[in-house]
């Protein structure tokens, strides 16, 4: 039985993108005991809502994640629309999944350059990081914006893709798809890799369900939890279908996203074959007055906003659970037990994004 | 076999252009509807300060009176909601991003004077 | 569109170990915890799942009350117990990893509760 130390780790560290700090129990080179804290990113967007337009504040709803950006916007549009009763047009629906689904990869790719970063892998992370490139570049040029999109709005979408554009969409997507399966297949077999991650940070089954994990997180121990698979906008058209790891390790964490990013390819394909043709909007009229619960499925994972409105234009609360802060108490039980060098690693890959916890 | 994937990819980056542009000697990528930065026509404004109102960032400020429309751009988010509730459409968002600055940004612009025909007129409807 | 569905419960603030030892047995998993201050009294919504339909307790507390913790019966509700107390001031007792107000960091106590002054920023900011 070695002397125990207290290790603080964070805010600032080299490998972490993301302001966490957590107070290390270590017993040598062990972790014992992990205690995080945040807070230091806390910018007060839920308080937000009480003094503006709820129909502007998806602006600022987006602005809650810079990387889940449009996610946010539509959760908090699609709870608002519960609220109000407000049929989307299918055009609109498709699109908004479109925009989704390429979130998504683009998320993912940063992430899976951001972990080969953390492993000393350069190579893998610029080659993430360039295919990132091609789909922000497809992003921006329908959208407006690379990261903050701003084309979510209630009732519907602000901004239309024309077919043409659908079409150039899906031959780039075509033309990327080698290369996305040739990063995949590094991440799956390179001996690095493989070496560094499996079997570390083992998060059981049964302890993902019970502590709440939620998203790659969760799928990558074994649990099918995916709320895309509930049928939000129009992925009950699509023929979702979750992917599902079960080691419950690092790399399986990691094969999720990778796998993900192929299967928001597929999405993104059988949405556009399928694009309806119609309106993008609705006219809102009115105030919300109601509650509502939105989830949506995000990069990162499941995300909830909530929503309780009095019929005036300013709204009474809206709380988001954003999927960090659910994946912390599964992190921490991932951190006993495993060294100290392996932290950043582990930290890692719950993909932390603490301006969201935070809000 | 494993060598011969690495000896193509070698050769292709060895062979191939950058895959990252000189910037800013060569200009950052744009597309049409880029959101850049706002620009307004200030002839055509009406000082209703509908774009103030609905600012999420509280960035522009109309003035009636005195007929000027000031934003601050390190404040404006771009978002591109001002353009879109304007009602005479003089407000739009292009695509180059404004220039760095380490000081402020104010921008200040001071509109016509009011045209005289359009002074009088609600004055002969009254 | 499917819907996902969602019941709400009120329940009484002395029943909510018994309910949510209720769905620990069935096996739902804690969606979160969030609190929504109504004026003079707090409204706290407890969600858990299976699958898509969603089921939440619901307890109304005053300031001042003592909410008992569920974290031990699930431990990762310490987080959303921790937040509460930390952002709205309201009590939570027996928290199996208590941060006694440091989760998250603050300057102002319980900024959602007691909303901090404003400080206008002159235009321009003070870059
Ligand atoms: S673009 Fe958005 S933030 Fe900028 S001035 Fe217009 S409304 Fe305000
Ligand atoms: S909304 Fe348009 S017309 Fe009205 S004040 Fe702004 S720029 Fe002028």
């Amino acid at each position: 039985m070695g002397n125990q130390i207290v290790v603080p780790f964070g805010p600032q560290h080299p490998v972490l993108p993301e302001p966490i700090h957590l107070d290390l129990v270590l017993e040598d080179e062990r972790v014992v005991e992990a205690v995080p804290t945040i807070g230091y990113v806390h910018r007060g967007l839920e308080k937000l809502v009480e003094k503006r337009d709820y129909k502007d504040y998806v602006l600022i709803a987006e602005r809650i994640c810079g990387i889940c950006s449009f996610t946010h916007s539509v959760t908090y549009c699609n709870a608002i629309e519960r609220i109000m009763g407000i049929e989307v047009p299918a055009r609109a629906q498709f699109i908004r999944t479109i925009w989704m689904e390429y979130s998504r990869m683009h998320s993912h790719l940063l992430w899976l350059g951001l972990t080969a970063d953390a492993m000393g892998f350069e190579n893998l992370f610029m080659n993430a990081w360039r295919l990132r490139e091609e789909i922000l570049d497809d992003m921006e040029a329908t959208t407006g914006g690379r990261v903050i999109q701003g084309s979510c709005k209630v009732g519907g979408i602000r901004r239309d893709i024309s077919d043409d554009k659908l079409g150039e969409m899906v031959d780039h997507l075509k033309k990327i798809r080698p290369l996305l399966e040739e990063s995949n297949r590094i991440f799956t077999h390179d001996q690095t890799v493989r070496h560094r991650m499996r079997g570390l940070g083992v998060l059981s089954k049964e302890d993902a369900w019970d502590l709440g994990a939620v998203g790659p997180t969760a799928r990558g121990s074994g649990c099918d939890m995916d709320v895309r698979s509930s049928g939000y906008s129009a992925y009950g058209e699509l023929g979702f279908k979750p992917v599902v790891f079960t080691h419950g390790d690092c790399l399986d964490r990691c094969l999720v996203r990778s796998e993900e990013v192929l299967a928001a390819v597929d999405l993104v394909e059988r949405a556009v074959a399928k694009m309806p043709d119609g309106p993008i909007e609705e006219k809102v009229k009115g105030n919300p007055d109601g509650e509502y619960f939105a989830f949506s499925e995000q990069p990162r994972g499941e995300c909830m906003h909530y929503i309780k409105a009095n019929g005036k234009k300013n709204i009474v609360r809206h709380r988001v659970r954003t999927p960090t802060l659910t994946n912390i108490p599964p992190l921490v039980k991932m951190l006993e037990g495993i060294e100290m060098a392996d932290v950043p690693v582990v930290v890692l890959t719950i993909d932390p994004c603490i301006g969201c916890a935070e809000r | 076999m494993q060598i011969f994937t690495m000896t193509k990819r070698a050769l292709a980056n060895l062979v191939g252009k950058p895959a990252t542009l000189m910037y800013p000697a060569t200009p950052a990528k744009q597309y049409e509807i880029s959101r850049g930065h706002v620009i307004i026509a200030i002839e055509d404004c009406i000082y209703c300060g509908n774009c103030q109102r609905h600012c999420v960032s509280q960035a522009i400020v109309v003035d009636r009176e005195a007929r000027t429309w000031e934003i601050d751009r390190l404040r404006c988010i771009i978002c591109g909601v001002c353009a879109e509730v304007c009602p005479k459409d003089c407000i739009f968002m292009e695509p180059d991003y404004p220039p760095s600055t380490t000081g402020t940004a104010m921008e200040f612009v001071q509109g016509p004077p009011a045209p005289p025909k359009a002074e009088k007129k609600p004055k002969a409807e009254e | 569109m499917i819907e996902q569905k969602h019941t709400i419960t009120e329940i009484a603030v002395t029943d909510l170990l018994k309910k949510t030892g209720e769905c620990h047995e069935k096996g739902h998993r804690l969606v979160q915890i969030g609190c929504t201050p109504l004026g003079d009294c707090y409204e706290i919504n407890y969600t858990f799942t299976t699958s898509w339909d969603f089921e939440s307790l619901r307890i109304t507390v005053n300031d001042g009350d003592k909410i008992p913790s569920i974290s031990g019966i699930y431990w990762g509700a310490f987080i959303y117990e921790n937040e509460i107390h930390d952002l709205f001031g309201l009590t939570v007792t027996d928290i199996n990893v208590d941060f006694q107000g440091h989760l998250i960091e603050t300057r102002i106590p319980s900024p959602f509760k007691n909303a901090p002054p404003v400080t206008k920023v002159k235009k321009g900011g003070d870059a």
